[in-house]
Parts: structure tokens; sequence; C-alpha cells
């Protein structure tokens, strides 16, 4: 019974609607990660959801409460924010205490539950140092005491590991996700990176211009976008996009963009229907398939990464991505032949960018 | 480069004699008797160097006293201490509360409230002082301690909330919602996060407001009345208002002395002061 529910909240500034009517259901021990680019409203809805700005319409349930008009210490949230928020002043003891102290909790008990805490994120020797003398991902770790040590219902977080370098940014990602599935806690989590969105979440919601564009799963937020916002934002590199139509070509399939062919292998039934409506096709990288019954392409450029690389082609009038292994090796301005994997292509209507394939 | 050192130094310590030469001709004329006095430099260090004049100066001559006044600085004293205590809690303390109140909190009118102020701040003391009279007198305490601080307190507001609220203005706004988050409301927020990080700010605000307060002569010499005449008053009558021939080691040493409190301030607290100059950011 922890888990929170957004029914048509709705936030303006000044008359100016900048979210409208978003509902969302989050349940017990979900982790959800509130995915966009910037001003995309998602630290805003988090904000919301912590009471730390009102809403202008609609309600929030909190654990089968309806907390909307409630104070944020009063919801049962915990939050860790971006900037970490640790109290200067005071030393790693007192900053994750101050919540319980504020609350009103005995002396001993507040001791006791801060002991658990910082024995659970291994920061018991850094008990009486102040913030300043702690590195970033030791702030990090008691930014996230605080809001352990509060035992609320729904933990919030606002694009926690965004100020931490690279490798500790992927360490920190890995403990969050052991705790998560120790505690079994709800949280709500905001970024803008899709690393932490595919890794971390149960379910991912992403929004643009305010708007819930698809609330998955993580694996379906890939591989069936909803729309073609959905479709560029998740994925690196970035999926390509080829306006045309499908046209059947014997007992084989093309996708004609108007300026040549490219050859599609699997394709589903459902999207043969779509034969001969103009659409745009959407492939990730990996779904351009090398292989000597394809359209012939021309390469522009080869980027290797290690355990891939990704190379550029002039195909049927567009440029695109594709990706293959290391071994092969590319030369810019040589040809080679490509054809696209249309069992996991995405359709989108080429007006509304609304996915095809699916509800 | 060192030819620029010189230049440097030189430049330094002729900046240093300027400032301290009429102070060493205060202390050395108040350690001199008149005798010395009338008929040496002023810039002879003094033969015979004694403490008579300071404490003449404190204590006043008795034997040619009136009543019990004997118009030493003594008594001006400690109604400067008085007024100046009161005064720099009340000024520093609502200013710290106000400034925050500005600063930490979305209220309605808040910038229209804060450029108010600093109109306030900018108008000369001068041109509000018939007003204050009056206002002053209407409450029943002209020419009084009480009336002295109240007005000391409505000029010291203006400046300590500005200074209060600028600073306030630098916490990250991430701090005060994490502070909601833990449950601490209005007053909480401002005593457990927000003053003990102000604490450098709260130095030099202290500090100025006590130079400001106990260097003041027109409030005081306007709103004090008899009861309420602080020490830089009586100097002022002290050294103005003698027969016969002037004691100049008596004044000089009278000024010393009321500028002793305020100079004992900035050395004792010179590093706090420099540190809460520079304190401009919150580091996290």
């Amino acid at each position: 019974m922890n888990g929170v529910e957004l029914r048509n909240v709705t936030k303006a500034y000044a008359g100016l609607t900048v979210m409208e009517n978003i509902n969302l259901e989050i349940t017990d021990g979900d982790f959800v990660v509130l995915l966009g680019p910037s001003g995309c409203g998602k630290s805003t809805l988090l904000n919301m959801i912590a009471g730390l700005e009102p809403t202008t319409g609609g309600e929030i349930h909190i654990g089968g409460r309806n907390v909307t008009e409630l104070e944020p210490d009063e919801r049962d949230i915990a939050m860790v924010f971006q900037s970490y928020a640790l109290y200067p002043t005071m030393s790693v003891r007192k900053n994750i205490g101050f919540g319980l102290k504020m609350g009103g909790m005995r002396k001993d008990e507040i001791e006791k539950r801060v002991a658990d805490v910082g024995e659970l994120l291994q920061i018991t020797p850094l008990m009486d140092r102040k913030p300043s003398q702690l590195s970033g991902g030791q702030q990090q770790r008691v930014a996230i005491g605080r809001a352990l040590v509060r035992e609320p219902s729904v933990f919030l977080f606002d694009e926690p590991l965004s100020n931490l370098d690279a490798k500790l940014r992927a360490d920190m990602r890995v403990e969050l996700k052991r705790l998560h599935e120790r505690l079994g806690r709800t949280i709500v989590y905001v970024t803008h990176d899709q690393i932490e969105a595919m890794t971390l979440a149960t379910k991912v919601v992403v929004l643009e211009k305010g708007r819930i564009q698809q609330a998955d799963t993580p694996e379906n937020v890939y591989r069936r976008p909803a729309n073609r916002f959905v479709a560029s934002f998740v994925g690196a590199p970035t999926m390509n996009f080829i306006s045309g139509k499908m046209l059947q070509d014997g007992s084989d399939i093309v996708f004609d963009s108007g300026a040549g062919q490219l050859p599609l292998v699997d394709v589903p039934t459902e999207a043969r229907n779509l034969i001969g409506q103009p659409i745009t096709l959407g492939a990730r990288p990996e779904h351009l398939l090398f292989d000597d019954a394809g359209i012939a392409s021309r390469v522009l450029l080869a980027e290797p990464t290690g355990p891939d690389q990704y190379v550029r082609l002039a195909v049927a009038g567009s440029e695109i991505t594709a990706r293959c292994g290391p071994e092969q090796v590319f030369r810019s301005g040589s040809d080679t032949r490509i054809l696209i994997d249309g069992a996991r292509m995405s359709l989108f209507d080429p007006q509304s960018g609304q996915a095809l394939l699916q509800a | 480069m060192r030819y620029n050192r010189l230049a440097l130094y030189g430049l330094l310590i002729l900046a240093a004699i300027m400032i301290m030469a009429p102070v060493f001709i205060m202390i050395s004329t108040s350690l001199k008797s008149m005798d010395e006095i009338r008929n040496g430099s002023i810039f002879a260090l003094p033969a015979d160097p004694g403490f008579a004049a300071w404490g003449k100066a404190w204590f006043g001559d008795c034997s040619q006293a009136l009543g019990d006044q004997c118009g030493g600085l003594s008594s001006s004293f400690l109604t400067s201490v008085k007024i100046v205590i009161p005064a720099l809690i009340l000024s520093v303390g609502l200013g710290a509360i106000t400034g925050y109140a500005l600063a930490a909190w979305k209220m309605k009118w808040a910038n229209v409230m804060f450029a108010a102020l600093l109109v306030g701040m900018f108008i000369p003391p001068q041109v509000t002082l018939y007003p204050l009279i009056i206002m002053i007198r209407e409450l029943g305490i002209f020419g009084s301690i009480p009336g002295l601080i109240l007005v000391h307190v409505i000029w010291g507001v203006a400046f300590t909330t500005m200074m209060f609220r600028n600073f306030f203005k630098t916490v990250p706004e991430d701090l005060l919602k994490a502070a909601r988050i833990d449950g601490a409301g209005f007053w909480r927020l401002f005593w457990h996060v927000m003053l003990p990080l102000s604490l450098p700010i709260l130095g030099v605000a202290m500090i100025l407001q006590f130079t400001y307060i106990w260097n003041d002569f027109l409030l005081g010499l306007t709103f004090g009345g008899r009861s309420g005449q602080p020490m830089t008053v009586a100097l002022n009558n002290l050294v103005g208002s003698q027969f016969g021939e002037k004691e100049y080691n008596v004044d000089m040493a009278a000024t010393m002395l009321t500028a002793l409190p305020t100079l004992a301030v900035y050395l004792l607290s010179g590093r706090l002061f420099v540190r809460g100059i520079a304190a401009g950011a919150v580091k996290g």
C-alpha cells in the first residue's frame, strides 16, 4: 500500500499550463524513473509529489492517502537532491538525524536509527565529519542515509548521480539498485540519463513538454517506443528515421524512400497491412544488418567504440548509422550492403509521430 | 620588479604614517602635562608621561563640580553601553529574521518591501529627523534611552536586513527544500539551518552596527535628551564647553576613551570581520 497515484495532476505558472492531466500509477515497490530532456517537467512533477510545489489541479495520493494539500514532512516521503543539500554546519550524524529530531523522536531512538543507517551505507567512520570534509561520493551516501533513516513510504531522487564522475556514477548506480532490491521500497527517480533509466527502473516514464509520452518497462520503452519522441530520445546512437512507404516486391517487401529501396526481412504480418501507406520507418543501429542481399550503401565514417563500431552510411538518399562488431574493417568511401530487420523495426505515422504497430 | 616593490611599500608606509600621525599626536599629547604642551612641539614625545589627563577625562574634576556632576565621561560611557547593547541585539536580530524571511520564503510583495528598505537606507538621516522626532514624541519616549534605542533599531534594521537577505539568497534552494522535507518550519529552519550558516555575516553585522551606534552623534544629541546622553555627545560637551584654558591633554584623552570600544572590537574581531566580508558563497 505504499504506492503513488497521480490523478489529473495539472501545473500552471501565471496562467501558462506547463503540465496537463498527468495520470500515473506507481505500485508499491516500483522503481519508477521519470526520464526526459531538461525542461520536460520531470523535476516539477517530482517536486509536486514531494509537496515542494503546489499543484494547480488534480490529486496526489501516497500510500492510499490524499496528500495533495499536505506539507512535505506530512507526506511520508524522503528526498535525495542532485546537490546533496547537506546542512553545511552539521556533522554527518546530525545531518542524518535532523529529520527525526524535527519529528520529535526520542534521542536514544534517533541515535540507534542513525547508527543503523550508517552501518548499512558504510559511513560509520565519517559520522563526526562536516559535509565539506567529505568527497562527492561520500556526500551522496550521507544524503541517501538522511532519506533512509526516515523509513518513508516513498523515496524521491532528483538526479542524484549527475554530480558524480563517470566511474563513481556507475558504482553508485549498482548500489542504488541493490538497495532497492534489498529494501523493496517505492522509488521515484528523476534523470535525463537514459542509461540510469534503463538499468535502474522497473518502469520508465518518458516525459516531454509536460506530457507523459510513454510509461512502461525499460524493455518496452526501448523496443516498442510509443512515438517518435520516445524512439529518438531513448537509445544511443539515436534511432534512424526514414520516410517513405513499404512496397511488395514479389514475395519480398522493400521500403521505398523515394531515392532508393531498402530490403526488409522478417516483416511481421500486422506490418504488412500498412503496405503502400506513407509511413516513417524507425530502425535502431543494431536493426541494420550487413548482408550481401541488401542495398548498396557508401561508408562515410566508422567509429569504433571498443566492443562495437558504429558505421555512418549514405543509403537511399539518407544518412543512417549501423552497428556491427569490431572485427570488420570499413574504409571511408568504400561500399557495403545492408538490409533492415523488419521484425524489430518501428513504424510511425508521419503526421502524428505515433507508433503504428501497437496499441 | 624591485622598483615596483619599493614603490608599493613606500606608498603603504606613507599611507600608514598619514593615518597614524594624528593617533600618535593624540596619545602623546594625552600623556603630557599642560606645561609641556604649552612649551613643546606637538610632535615631541612626552618627557614625563602620566595618566593624569586620562583620569580627569574619565572621572571629571570634582573640585569644580556642579552638584554631583563632575563632568567626566564615565557616566555617559554607561549610558552608551545601555544604548548600544539592546539596539545592537534588536537591530541585528530583527535584520536576520526579516532578511531570512525575504530571501527564503516566497512572499507576495517581498521585492517591493526589500526595495522600500533599500530606499530607506539611502535617505540621509537628517531628512527624516523631524518626522522621526514627532513619531518618537507621540510614543512618549522622546528624550530617553528607550527612545534613542528605537531610533537606532529603525535605522539599523534596513541595513542589517539587506546584509542578511543578500547572504541568505546565496543559500542553495535545495538546502531549503531538504529542510522542508525534514519538517523544519519557519522558525526551526531559521534557528537550526540558516542562523548557523550566517555566523560570519552575523559577526560583520554586529561589528558594523556596534561601530555605527557607538560613534553616532546626531541621533544621540537629538533623541537622547539629558538622561540618554551617549559618550559622543558628552565628549562634545567636554571638549567644547570649558572655561579658561583649553586642556588639550584632557580633550585628547577623552577622545581616545570614546574611540577605545570600537577600536577594541575591531582589534579583537579582525579575523572574523575579514572572513565575513570574504564570505560570499556557501560551500556545500
